[in-house]
């Protein structure tokens, strides 16, 4: 049996050694960064490494109507993102279906991709300066803007109705907490893992109003009629798909694709088909 | 509350892929937490220099985190260390790790139960000491330890529910997509899924109570 | 490692912290009174709360925490009210809880010999006076260690609390590693902040286990 003086030291060892461990971590995390630079040398290998494997890799939404949703009856993730990953998989690989998606939320999708498990991130992202020290963006995908989905007949009519008082509910890692935060201060925000989460708190009544980008909003109003967007957009939130930092080949193959597509119409029939009528010009 | 439309075929369907992946995952991580358990608790008990007090010092800090705190950091924090994990391998390394130090206690405390005069008798009967824990002690201690090693299971196919935080499609995570659809299928999902996890764990309860009267 | 996020983020971690006590004390507080009414449930002869009891332990043993906590935080707006995260989840917690304490609870009033209830009956005393003098304060003190060791569980639990918005140390986290983009160093921290409250419980629920066989 262990003497209890031992069980002293041993438990001071403790805390000293998760420090040891942190300050490992540290290093390492030094090593990995010298990693990407290595990476950012040897450019035009990231989509070599895409085309070996004969699979894109995307990381999307699935619980987002309209972009990424997984639909339980038929199995399948449906949305404008998946069908713009679809269009880039065959603009890299010649095939539209060679493609695996993989589920990420607004707080895990910069790990996700920074860790290699996916190439791309297509999941309703906005651009923003902070993001792009952490990853590269391609040019804009897609133009939403903030707002909020009450329940019908809430006395909040837009941002203007929202007080310090409101509860607002939205999604860990998202841009529209730090928005609104800043439109209103000291507001109360209750952040969530995923959308579908927060969207249940809304129906259980834990909040007053959910936030987030407009077209995400819209999704969730047309699966719930007792739902309803209110007021104008107060952001602009460019969505860009994102990838990892120093992958330029990448970025330059996801460009290419969102120009090709711009020129041939498709993207005007994606846009169309998703969000129920063409894109603003 | 609408009980038909909630238990649609497809929504049932979905939730016993749910289901699926909890099983898998729990089987292989408590296959791996036992064996893992065992050795780690047969060594706190056996006292060797070095390694014991380092079993105890991995065993106590594990143990005094919360699981939640160590599937997140195994999936996203590690890869900043460089250990890389995919989604399925992340969450059963994080139950294997935080169940296995709660199964090393439990084998400990089963070896040391067993009753001193019996080791001494082995020993002065010419057993080795490995000959006496592995025909004396482990045979009895495994006895004492039927009981919390089968509850200590239990909690793990409980736990699984918490990798939805890393969206490990499991039982909870899919059970959350279909209570997604309408505002009415909340209550008659959350009692589905209550009763698909009381069912699964009181069979494996009452398996347990079955090897204990075969044992004991 | 990078201690700036510790400085800078110091107030978050500290609202966590409190957060994650506040609940696990609040719980503990709830789960005690609960399980202590259950327990008696159990034993009495009368056979509707024996059974009441007894399907209330073996149904909240062998479903998740975490669905318990979404029961009440999802659920009650069926029928008309609502709990926020922190109430939900504490509730969800003691509720839980209660069910492993009632179990042992049951087991220290099991252990006081039979023959003090008959005395303490025979003696005047009506049966709730002869459990709530003589046997539930000597139960009580067998129950320590094992209340203990549920404390740590509840502290360890209560990071649930993070999935429904519950303002515990994980939810703040989950803020500062999305604004750091630093998981590693964040997650560390958090664990030195579970830890601070978790240790120094494990080892005292050691010793007083330990004095408790010395007496014995």
């Amino acid at each position: 049996m262990m003497k209890i003086k031992s069980v002293k030291w041993v438990s001071l060892l403790l805390v000293a050694a998760l420090f040891v461990i942190a300050g490992c971590g540290n290093n390492n995390t030094g090593n990995a960064g010298g990693g990407n630079t290595a990476g950012e040398s040897t450019d035009s290998a990231a989509v070599a490494k895409i085309k070996e494997r004969g699979k894109l890799l995307v990381g999307v939404k699935y619980d987002t109507r309209l972009f990424g949703l997984k639909d339980p009856a038929s199995g399948n993730v449906e949305g404008f993102d998946i069908d713009i990953s679809k269009a880039i998989a065959k603009h890299i690989l010649g095939d539209e279906n060679a493609i695996e998606l993989k589920e990420v939320t607004s707080k895990t999708r910069i790990p996700m991709l920074n860790n290699g498990e996916i190439d791309m991130v297509v999941a309703t992202m906005t651009i923003t300066e902070e993001r792009k020290k952490e990853v590269d963006f391609s040019d804009v995908y897609f133009q939403a803007g903030q707002s909020l989905l009450v329940k019908k007949g809430s006395p909040i009519t837009g941002l203007e109705s929202v007080t310090k008082d409101t509860k607002i509910l939205g999604s860990k890692g998202a841009t529209s907490i730090k928005n609104i935060k800043e439109k209103v201060p000291g507001i109360t925000v209750l952040e969530f893992d995923n959308y579908q989460d927060a969207f249940a708190a809304l129906k259980a009544g834990q909040g007053d109003a959910l936030t987030t980008d407009d077209a995400i909003l819209y999704g969730m109003a047309s699966q719930d009629e007792g739902y309803e967007v209110v007021g104008e957009p107060f952001t602009d939130e460019p969505y860009g798909i994102a990838i990892q930092k120093g992958n330029t080949d990448v970025v330059q193959a996801v460009n290419d694709t969102l120009t090709e597509l711009k020129a041939n119409g498709e993207y005007d029939a994606i846009y169309t088909k998703w969000i129920g009528k063409a894109p603003a010009k | 509350m609408d009980f038909a439309g909630a238990f649609s075929p497809a929504n049932l369907v979905f939730l016993m892929d749910g289901l699926y992946i909890t099983l898998i995952v729990a089987f292989v991580s408590i296959i791996l937490s036992f064996i893992i358990g065992v050795v780690v608790g047969v060594i706190r008990y056996a006292e060797v220099p070095v390694l014991s007090p380092v079993m105890f010092f991995l065993v106590e800090l594990i143990r005094n985190l919360p699981l939640l705190l160590i599937i997140f950091f195994v999936r996203f924090a590690l890869p900043e260390i460089g250990i890389k994990l995919g989604l399925i391998t992340a969450a059963i390394a994080a139950l294997t790790v935080f169940e296995a130090a709660m199964i090393a206690e439990i084998v400990r405390g089963g070896l040391a139960a067993v009753d001193k005069g019996q080791i001494e008798a082995a020993r002065s009967s010419g057993l080795s000491s490995f000959q006496t824990l592995w025909h004396i002690v482990l045979p009895q201690g495994l006895r004492h330890m039927v009981p919390p090693l089968v509850s200590q299971f239990i909690s793990l196919l409980k736990d699984t529910s918490l990798a939805t935080i890393v969206a490990l499609p499991e039982l909870m995570h899919n059970a959350k997509i279909v209570m997604g659809q309408k505002e009415s299928y909340t209550i008659p999902i959350l009692l589905m899924v209550a009763l698909m996890y009381f069912v699964v764990n009181y069979l494996l309860s009452l398996v347990s109570r079955r090897l204990e009267h075969k044992t004991v | 490692m990078d201690f700036s996020i510790l400085t800078n983020y110091f107030d978050l971690y500290l609202r966590g912290f409190w957060g994650t006590l506040l609940s696990s004390v609040l719980a503990l507080i709830g789960s005690f009174v609960i399980g202590t009414v259950i327990a008696v449930f159990r034993i009495t002869t009368i056979k509707a709360l024996r059974w009441f009891g007894t399907g209330y332990v073996e149904f909240i043993r062998n479903i998740p925490l975490l669905l318990v906590v979404c029961i009440f935080y999802y659920g009650p707006s069926a029928i008309g009210f609502t709990l926020d995260g922190f109430k939900a989840g504490t509730i969800g917690l003691a509720v839980y809880t209660s069910a492993f304490i009632a179990e042992a609870i049951r087991a220290g009033i099991m252990a006081v010999p039979k023959g003090q209830m008959e005395a303490s009956r025979s003696s005047g005393l009506s049966y709730v006076q002869a459990m709530v003098h003589i046997i539930l304060p000597q139960a009580i003190k067998l129950v320590i260690p094992p209340l203990g060791n549920q404390f740590i569980n509840l502290i360890k639990n209560s990071s649930v609390l993070t999935l429904v918005a519950g303002f515990d140390l994980m939810y703040f986290a989950d803020s500062i590693s999305t604004e750091t983009y630093r998981t590693f160093d964040t997650y560390i921290f958090v664990a030195v902040f579970y830890l601070v409250l978790t240790v120094p419980l494990s080892y005292g629920v050691r010793v007083w286990e330990r004095r408790l066989q010395s007496k014995y």
